[in-house]
């Protein structure tokens, strides 16, 4: 395994308890998380995007450990993180930090900006006082607050703002990953792009790792290096940049990509083809692909049995999980 | 009336403000906004939150808080001044003749009726139907807005619903009465894109059988692009910039318009043209306090800004070349230049 890699997930499920008991008498579960594996370079980002209860939030905070998982190794830095406990695992808790989406709810109102920056120093139990004040000025600077705003409580500071100084405090332990979860979705147009910018510019700047999760295909776009297209548990399509848009191949990706408005007049959205169907219940196991009720190139073979995640013919990374892969790659 | 119906644009927005009044004395929250509508056209209104986009739809539809007030100007619909309208009139108009539809449709449903029972209720009190009747329209309307299974969902409570299915009922709801301007206020915001794709293609298809005008109130330029004609981009409770879709987007002519634009990663499929810097917009909408001075209020955050920008509101100008399309603004950029 190469030691250039900050994140590496080996077959990661998580399942939620649901009340009561299924046709079989065991206890009903949810497989919001079903299988997935993903790595990550150090100093790169990998996105994953998809609709609203796809998974993409769970997977990411069971890779922080604050969702128990079902199954899977989650190995960073070359630590195997995943079965850590105790004192070790608060220990090796510094090398993940997140980002959350909310900057209104994710920051403590009754702490000073400072001291919320402080935190997680402090709680890492490894750096003096005055070691931890000067670590929280070059925060403030890198990014864009001034020193005195360190002293005001949150309510005092506008959204983005407030995603600053959320940014700052994930930043203050190095951590060797960083979990952007829907960073900028709360925010204006305007703030949004100031947020963005920061973020890749600390990249540059520290060498940060970030798994990017956003419903959001052109911030996705513009953040990631690879891509994760997520679908009701289960990853769909997995491929860099590049390769993704300049040709996406999974039926899914297409329709999420064809729903984006976009500012080219004349344009014909094309969005509204997908179909109506049922989408499936994750508390049952599923027998086929979980898109075909949506997919409008279902057929039959669909329903037979759970794509797997395979190479686009010819490509080298690019893999989608459809059982029309061959069909497609001819036609 | 003070303009003859057949000539009269359908609604004629003319110099309106509004004021509210604080603790802090008053303040122009809407200052000086025009543009006309007609039928079954649409618009967009669009800029960033706080500039007065959804105050100017309550405005119209005589639907202001307390503390706001009418200062100055008219909303001339087919002719009537609503703002000086009784509040007996405005009832009668808002649901029937102008309706609205908002982001989150579960806080505009209530929770302890059926669908069927809360859009028969705008039947009967707006056309008097009769119960049957009224029942046998929900499940038309329902499916109008492709709820499947219509005939059995009218019976189901807002909560059984998905997101995109409430909106669609609030559509419904909306349309019942074959409004003549529907306002849609961010109406897929809290939407999944795949979702909002449906909701503009269903509101074009409606808008259009039913000759309604919309109005649609936006942060996504894109959505801009898709769901209307004409565009009025808004700062800080003014109009600053107004035209045609395809000719604001192709040359915005204010430096707010043209960073809204720029602001946003636009999808492409071929990554190497990308840029890894996005061109910003500096700093943030100012609070209402700062509004209605004599100065561009757009000044702190534009590149452009020089001492009369300070000193003075920028008047409204129309663009060579281009009569419906103006801006306010000292130094715009020109109709010749591109993005
Ligand atoms: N604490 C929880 N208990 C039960 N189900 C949950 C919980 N958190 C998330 N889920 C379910 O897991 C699925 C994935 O949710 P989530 O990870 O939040 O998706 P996303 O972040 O992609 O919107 C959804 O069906 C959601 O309802
Ligand atoms: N009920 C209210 N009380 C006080 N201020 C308000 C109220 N509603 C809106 N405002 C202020 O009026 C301005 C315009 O708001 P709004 O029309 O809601 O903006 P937009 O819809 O463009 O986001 C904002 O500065 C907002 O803070
Ligand atoms: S496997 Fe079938 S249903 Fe699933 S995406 Fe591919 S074509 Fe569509
Ligand atoms: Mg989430
Ligand atoms: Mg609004």
């Amino acid at each position: 395994m190469s030691d250039k890699l900050a994140l590496d997930v080996q077959n990661l499920s998580v399942s939620f308890p649901m009340r009561g008991r299924g046709a079989d008498g065991r206890r009903r579960a949810l497989l919001a998380v079903d299988n997935v594996n993903f790595l990550i370079a150090r100093g790169k980002t990998l996105g994953i995007v998809g609709e609203s209860g796809s998974g993409k939030t769970t997977a990411a905070m069971a890779v922080a450990r604050l969702v128990p998982k079902l199954a899977g190794n989650i190995t960073i830095d070359g630590i195997d993180f995943g079965t850590l406990d105790n004192e070790a695992l608060r220990q090796a808790r510094q090398r993940i930090q997140i980002i959350f989406q909310d900057p209104y709810s994710s920051l403590n109102p009754r702490l000073r900006a400072g001291e919320i920056v402080r935190e997680p120093l402090v709680y890492a139990g490894e750096t003096s006082r005055a070691e931890q004040d000067r670590i929280i000025d070059e925060l403030f600077e890198a990014v864009g607050l001034r020193p005195e705003q360190k002293a005001l409580f949150p309510h005092q500071f506008s959204g983005g703002q407030r995603q600053r100084i959320g940014i700052a405090r994930a930043l203050s332990t190095r951590p060797s990953l960083i979990i952007c979860d829907e960073p900028v979705s709360a925010l204006d147009v305007a703030v949004q792009a100031q947020i963005l910018n920061l973020l890749k510019s600390l990249q540059g700047q520290f060498g940060l790792t970030y798994l990017f999760i956003s419903h959001d295909l052109g911030v996705v776009q513009h953040m990631c290096d690879d891509i994760a297209v997520m679908y009701m548990g289960q990853f769909m399509e997995y491929a860099d940049r590049k390769s993704f848009f300049a040709a996406p191949r999974h039926p899914y990706s297409q329709a999420l990509l064809d729903a984006v408005p976009t500012i080219d007049i004349g344009a014909q959205p094309t969005g509204g083809k997908l179909v109506d169907g049922e989408i499936p219940d994750l508390t049952l196991p599923q027998t086929g692909c979980r898109f075909a009720s949506r997919c409008p190139h279902a057929r039959d073979v669909c329903n037979g049995g759970v794509p797997q995640l395979q190479d686009w013919p010819g490509s080298t990374g690019h893999r989608l999980a459809c059982h029309l892969t061959g069909t497609f790659a001819t036609s | 009336m003070t303009n003859s119906p057949s000539t009269a644009p359908l609604l004629d927005v003319r110099n309106l403000s509004v004021q509210f009044t604080t603790r802090g004395g008053t303040v122009t929250v809407l200052d000086d906004i025009s543009f006309t509508l007609e039928r079954g056209e649409r618009i967009s209104f669009v800029g960033e939150s706080g500039c007065g986009k959804s105050m100017t739809a309550l405005a119209l539809m005589g639907l202001l808080p307390a503390m706001g007030r009418v200062s100055g100007g008219q909303v001339l619909f087919k002719g009537e001044d609503l703002t000086t309208a009784s509040p007996a009139r405005l009832r009668r108009l808002r649901g029937n003749e102008i309706s609205m539809i908002f982001q989150e449709p579960m806080t505009s449903l209530n929770p302890v009726f059926t669908i069927g029972q809360q859009i028969s209720e705008v039947l009967r009190l707006h056309r008097g139907v009769d119960n049957a009747e009224a029942r046998d329209r929900s499940v038309e309307l329902l499916q109008a807005v492709r709820i499947p299974d219509a005939a059995a969902r009218v019976d189901d409570y807002p909560h059984q619903l998905s997101g995109g299915q409430r909106q669609r009922v609030m559509i419904a709801i909306a349309l019942a009465c074959e409004p003549e301007i529907l306002i849609a206020d961010e109406p897929t915001t809290a939407l999944d894109v795949t979702v909002q794709a449906e909701i503009f293609a269903l509101l074009r298809d409606l808008g259009a059988k039913l000759d309604t005008a919309i109005i649609l109130i936006t942060h996504d330029m894109g959505a801009v692009a898709q769901m209307s004609e004409r565009m009025l981009v808004m700062y800080a409770g003014r109009r600053v910039e107004e035209g045609q879709v395809a000719n604001v987007i192709k040359a915005p002519a204010h430096p707010y318009t043209r960073g809204l634009i720029a602001c946003v990663p636009h999808i492409t499929s071929d990554v190497d043209a990308l840029v890894d810097t996005l061109p910003e917009i500096d700093g943030i909408v100012p609070p209402i306090t700062r509004f209605g001075r004599d100065e561009c209020l757009f000044a702190p955050r534009c590149a452009k800004a020089a001492d009369e920008c300070w000193s003075a509101k920028p008047q409204q100008s129309d663009i060579a070349g281009h009569s419906s399309h103006s801006v306010s603004c000292w130094h715009p950029f020109g109709t010749e230049g591109s993005r």
